[in-house]
């Protein structure tokens, strides 16, 4: 198979060691990616629609690092487990509905969806109020519309159109709102930043905590490893948050990580690992974490083992370094939506109708508005849109010259 | 070893090359209705005449060795092929020659390095996790040790995690460890792809040369098709310094040639006088060469302009006696690129030329480049110099 020449096989053989093959140890995940895992007593849920009652997590739902971690009992109400499942069936209409627009040729350029990881967005946000933070890379989408933009802002931006999230300048990985930071194209840059946002917090003697997302290909940026030093130096209000796919682009974690047990590469700082497929145990995991941060212990390292169905991006089929079968057996048996469905249902949270009305109001929500977003107007090619935001308001030069004096922008008119 | 090879046309942000000057039904709103244009039309590539679309024009190159052509065939090549075409040579005449990068052992998100894995081997050519810095820190430890090494960035927009590695370690090594040849960063090409597609945005279609021209100690080289890519990709990875090489990923499929298949290099450091002229100094490289081409052509049919075209090649340290020369011949000079106009390219060769030949000017020396802003998802073609930009230019100097 290999036609080099001896002396090159010599050569190389320090090399070698890096290259041992894919082993069924270090591609073990010890949680349950069950996406219905968690009990609860049929009986003993009450009829109010905002009273809460209990949940039982599956055991295997956490494993900690040099902490204890949550208790496995959640808290929830009928409306919290009705709002999560819209919530998630809305990201992923959302996520289907930019596949669609990208298939027609309507957005270009770069496009990652976030399609089987829902739960890590929605669950989240169940744990979070408001002021509190969060920063990802560039599979956004889902996270943006958590944290309260619309659907149209998020397909307008990736339509570019001028009432996109970022005027259609962004793009895909380019989303901000109250309370998000983005969307962030260089791998492992947010990290850092998340840092500084929760050290102003702590300045600001503010008790909100920031979760700072990144995926097991960006686990290996050496800024991850320079935030984490400081985070734990300063005490700082943070939340590491890697959500662990199993493949950085395309490649297998075990093949890129050194240690595929990310909730422990804080090292000094304590580690949670949570199934990330169950939205109950993603809740819990966030609100224990949040908790845990704003008390003054410091940062927290997370790993929410998940999984995307699609490719890294859209050009990418996603079928070339892992098998079919596996894409196929975990969107049949561990996928996050129809776990809580499933759950609800054996609850008698709700009854199927309800949840098909559920479902219909999510599809409604997304049909029209990625039709307004479509009917949107694009920027105009104007110098006054093109060379705005590059400069502070009242700190910009004179003047930009265009290519005719017609086109020269005059800041200060 | 390594899996099988797989055709990988994806990964970190998804990447699908198309180019933007097709005649695409997808109807650019930034550049108007196509119908209408007289300027800024699609470009050809296959009618132009800065790439050899046959034999005998691959051949009549007087820079290649003249051995060449009596030895060795050619074969039709775009520039990912020829950039495979050139890694392949190293791999097979350097035995520490390795390739190593994010992805690379698939072929790499553009195809240069499809089935070199599966050739050479997995000790030879390997991923690497998602580490630009820690990347570009061990090639440099690589490069002190003898091997020949050729990491590659993934897009030239991520290159600056790895910037402190560039600037400050593979740059500086042989200065600082006073020329002692244990301690030395040649042999060391970082390979990465540059430049606008149409729809990159922020973080895939910057073109960052003009960061490295506050650099001293590496080469940075962006070639203009694939002839020029496999011979100056050989001679960076065979010269003694260590070369950032920038390869306009637009080009990788729009761009094809008759390559040679024998090995040869082209020479770093030199600019290439692609069409003579006695009027006006055209300075271009890299994607914006065929932006030039169209120009000069229009300023030869509608003004009667006679336009001397020259590719660049390499921009640090770039060719200042041909230059020179050129514009002491014309009196004119304009110099074009993708990136912005601050801090650009054109900022050094302008004042370069301001300084050498300022008697012979006859206007001042113009900037056709990208605008002060970002690069924007929806105006890509509108911040990416045109034709009808460089050809008012040209009518401007002409007319000063």
């Amino acid at each position: 198979m290999l036609a080099r020449s001896v002396k090159a096989a010599r050569l190389a053989t320090p090399l070698r060691a890096c290259y041992a093959p894919a082993n069924s140890f270090s591609l073990r995940r010890n949680v349950t990616t069950d996406a219905a895992s968690s009990h609860a007593d049929k009986d003993a849920v009450p009829a109010e629609d905002d009273k809460k009652f209990t949940v039982n997590l599956s055991p295997e739902s956490f494993e900690s690092y040099k902490i204890e971690g949550p208790s496995t009992e959640v808290e929830v109400s009928k409306n919290d487990l009705k709002k999560m499942y819209l919530d998630m069936v809305t990201i992923r209409r959302m996520e289907m509905a930019a596949d669609k627009l990208y298939k027609e040729k309507k957005i270009r350029g770069f496009c990652h969806l976030s399609t089987g990881q829902e739960a890590v967005a929605a669950g989240m946000e169940h744990a979070l109020t408001p002021e509190d933070h969060v920063i990802t890379a560039y599979r956004c989408h889902g996270f943006a519309l958590m944290r309260g933009a619309t659907v149209k802002s998020i397909i307008g931006e990736l339509l570019g159109r001028r009432e996109g999230i970022a005027y259609g300048k962004g793009g895909s990985m380019h989303m901000f709102c109250k309370g998000f930071y983005g969307g962030n194209g260089i791998v492992g840059a947010q990290v850092p930043v998340g840092a500084g946002i929760g050290f102003a917090m702590k300045y600001l003697n503010k008790k909100n905590t920031t979760f700072a997302l990144y995926g097991d290909g960006a686990s290996n940026q050496g800024q991850v490893f320079e935030a984490y030093n400081m985070a734990k130096l300063w005490d700082i209000p943070v939340v590491f948050a890697c959500e662990n796919n199993k493949y950085g682009m395309g490649t297998a974690a075990n093949r890129s990580s050194a240690l595929t047990q990310y909730y422990q590469r804080g090292q000094y700082i304590p580690g949670l690992k949570v199934n990330g497929m169950d939205v109950l145990a993603v809740k819990q995991a966030s609100a224990w974490a949040r908790e845990y941060t704003t008390s003054g212990n410091g940062p927290l390292v997370m790993e929410f083992v998940t999984y995307r169905y699609g490719g890294h991006s859209m050009s990418d089929p996603g079928t070339t370094y892992r098998t079919r079968e596996e894409v196929q057996r975990m969107r049949s048996t561990q996928d996050p939506i129809q776990g809580l469905k499933q759950k609800i249902l054996e609850w008698g949270i709700v009854s199927e109708e309800d949840l098909k009305s559920l479902d219909k109001q999510a599809k409604q929500l997304v049909d029209k508005e990625v039709k307004e977003a479509e009917e949107a107007p694009f920027p105009e090619n104007t110098p006054k849109i093109l060379f705005e935001d590059i400069y502070v308001r009242g700190s910009e030069p004179d003047f930009m010259k265009g290519r005719t004096l017609e086109e020269t922008h005059y800041y200060r008119e | 070893m390594m899996r099988s090879v797989v055709p990988l046309r994806f990964l970190r942000p998804a990447f699908r090359a198309t180019v933007p000057f097709s005649t695409s039904s997808r109807r650019n709103h930034a550049q108007g209705n196509l119908e209408k244009r007289k300027l800024n039309i699609p470009i050809d590539f296959a009618a132009s005449s800065y790439l050899a679309l046959n034999s005998k024009a691959a051949f009549s190159n007087p820079e290649l060795p003249s051995t060449l052509s009596t030895t060795s065939k050619t074969k039709r090549m775009n520039l990912f092929q020829a950039v495979n075409d050139a890694l392949a040579t190293i791999l097979e005449t350097d035995e520490k020659a390795c390739i190593f990068g994010e992805d690379v052992a698939f072929g790499g998100v553009f195809r240069c390095t499809m089935g070199l894995s599966e050739r050479f081997g997995g000790e030879r050519v390997f991923n690497t996790p998602l580490t630009e810095q820690g990347i570009i820190g061990f090639a440099v430890g690589m490069a002190t040790q003898g091997h020949t090494a050729l990491p590659e960035i993934q897009f030239a927009d991520y290159l600056f995690p790895s910037f402190d590695q560039l600037h400050n370690e593979a740059s500086k090594l042989r200065y600082r460890s006073g020329g002692a040849e244990s301690f030395n960063s040649g042999h060391f090409v970082v390979r990465m792809p540059t430049g606008a597609v149409g729809h990159g945005a922020l973080y895939h279609s910057q073109s960052p040369e003009g960061f490295f021209m506050g650099t001293q100690g590496l080469k940075v080289v962006i070639p203009r098709g694939p002839i020029q890519a496999k011979g100056l990709l050989i001679a960076a990875a065979r010269g003694p310094d260590p070369v950032v090489f920038m390869e306009p990923k637009i080009l990788y499929r729009a761009a094809v040639e008759e390559v040679p298949v024998g090995e040869y290099e082209l020479p770093i450091g030199k600019a290439e006088i692609v069409q003579m002229g006695d009027q006006i100094t055209l300075i271009s490289w890299g994607t914006m060469m065929y932006v030039c081409e169209l120009a000069a052509k229009a300023a030869k049919e509608r003004l009667g302009v006679s336009v001397e075209v020259i590719d660049l090649r390499t921009i640090r340290p770039w060719d200042k006696q041909t230059i020179k020369e050129s514009v002491d011949k014309t009196g004119r000079c304009i110099v074009v690129h993708e990136a912005s106009r601050t801090g650009g390219v054109g900022e050094s060769i302008a004042s370069e030329v301001q300084e050498r030949s300022f008697l012979r000017l006859e206007a001042p020396v113009q900037r056709v480049t990208g605008w002060d802003v970002h690069m924007p998802l929806v105006f890509e073609n509108f911040m990416v110099p045109d034709v009808a930009r460089v050809f008012d230019s040209i009518k401007k100097t002409m007319e000063y």
